[in-house]
């Protein structure tokens, strides 16, 4: 009984710590399979599409969000207070136009999941101008401050998601000149008999 | 009030019975198993073409039409592909309809794509550096998992070349065209 009940601790440990619980995503998004094994790369910026086509941005590196929404803060004459400040830095991500911003993060988490069902989404079109496309503003701030504009970019967006729609979100990348960036997908395995398998099986890298 | 009672008198520690305590760590167990998120998303690199508004006509690179492959994809994760890059309207290419799928269906058509190439290169009407380009045009009716399968299917297939680029005016007509020619 006793070694039973240590096997069972020792599981259970392990599971504990193995476990990394899914970070809070604004919207459900079922992602696309690729037979990528890239990894995502660190403190990269998101975009969320949805299926219905509506846009979230997130940023995964806390100091360049704080400057981020500063930033925003002064240039669109928002008048955040520093609460509402930090419910930006610790909140994951927002859909909302810039009119709505400070009202969206005066809310606390909880409403903030509740409202992020029915959020109209960041206004974006296949424009390079800030005033209509506000998802290019948001990405232009935010590659000046994560990691001196060399920050990767990685969209999420739901397999069912419009052409587009998604192209709005490449076409704004694009008029950024980011030409690079990750989709962010499930894992599929590679099918056997084609290019990439004997690839793969002859052991070289990507 | 109830008292315990202590068995084995001075000689030992009181057993205690473990049967909750390894009850409770198995349902841990078994929670965490289900929770943990072994796979982690994967990332798929895309490299778009450079595109700028100055850029000149003449810059372009220039795509022979026998290396070419066209691929549409449209409503009902559909695939329309031709031969070529299409931008002759008064010789329209032969247009035809495949799907994603393992057997006979796009992935057939990239393998064939690239032996047509290798047998053009070695009959010498294209030369050695030349590969099979693969277009990628979305039309408005196709989704984002069409362009992810799409691209995935260069990488599955290892076609060197490929790039998304706008649907034209020229090639919706193709699809309607070829939508109209074979009524479902």
């Amino acid at each position: 009984m006793t070694a039973m009940c240590d096997v069972a601790f020792l599981l259970l440990t392990f599971f504990m710590l193995a476990t990394k619980f899914k970070p809070e995503e604004p919207v459900q998004v079922v992602t696309p399979a690729s037979t990528s094994t890239k990894q995502i790369p660190e403190g990269f910026m998101q975009i969320t599409l949805d299926k219905n086509g509506r846009v979230f941005f997130a940023v995964d590196n806390l100091k360049a969000k704080r400057d981020i929404i500063s930033q925003i803060n002064d240039d669109k004459q928002l008048g955040l207070t520093p609460t509402e400040m930090q419910n930006f830095v610790n909140g994951s991500g927002v859909g909302v136009p810039f009119s709505q911003l400070k009202s969206y993060l005066a809310l606390s988490p909880a409403q903030q999941a509740e409202y992020d069902k029915k959020a109209p989404g960041i206004p974006t079109d296949t424009t390079g101008s800030f005033e209509s496309n506000e998802l290019a503003y948001w990405v232009q701030t935010a590659r000046y401050h994560v990691d001196n504009g060399k920050g990767r970019i990685a969209i999420k967006a739901d397999g069912a998601a419009a052409y587009p729609e998604i192209n709005k979100v490449i076409s704004t990348l694009g008029k950024q000149k980011v030409f690079r960036f990750s989709f962010i997908t499930d894992m599929k395995g590679v099918p056997p008999g084609t290019a990439l398998a004997a690839e793969r099986a002859s052991g070289k890298s990507e | 009030m109830a008292e315990i009672e202590v068995k084995g008198g001075k000689k030992g520690s009181p057993r205690i019975d473990l049967t909750p305590m390894v009850d409770l760590g198995f349902l841990l167990i078994t929670f965490f198993m289900f929770t943990t998120t072994m796979s982690k998303p994967k990332a798929m690199e895309i490299q778009m073409p450079y595109k700028d508004d100055k850029l000149q006509e003449e810059d372009k690179n220039k795509i022979k039409n026998d290396e070419a492959l066209t691929l549409l994809l449209s409503k009902d994760h559909r695939v329309y592909y031709y031969n070529g890059i299409g931008d002759d309207p008064s010789n329209p290419p032969d247009v035809q309809v495949t799907y994603f799928r393992d057997k006979d269906g796009l992935r057939d058509v990239l393998i064939n794509k690239k032996k047509t190439v290798q047998n053009l290169i070695s009959q010498g009407v294209l030369r050695a550096t030349d590969k099979a380009i693969v277009l990628i045009k979305p039309d408005d009716n196709s989704t984002t998992e069409d362009l992810i399968n799409a691209l995935d299917e260069m990488t599955i297939n290892a076609i060197p070349v490929y790039a998304v680029v706008d649907i034209t005016p020229v090639d919706k007509d193709f699809i309607k065209a070829t939508e109209a020619a074979n009524p479902q």
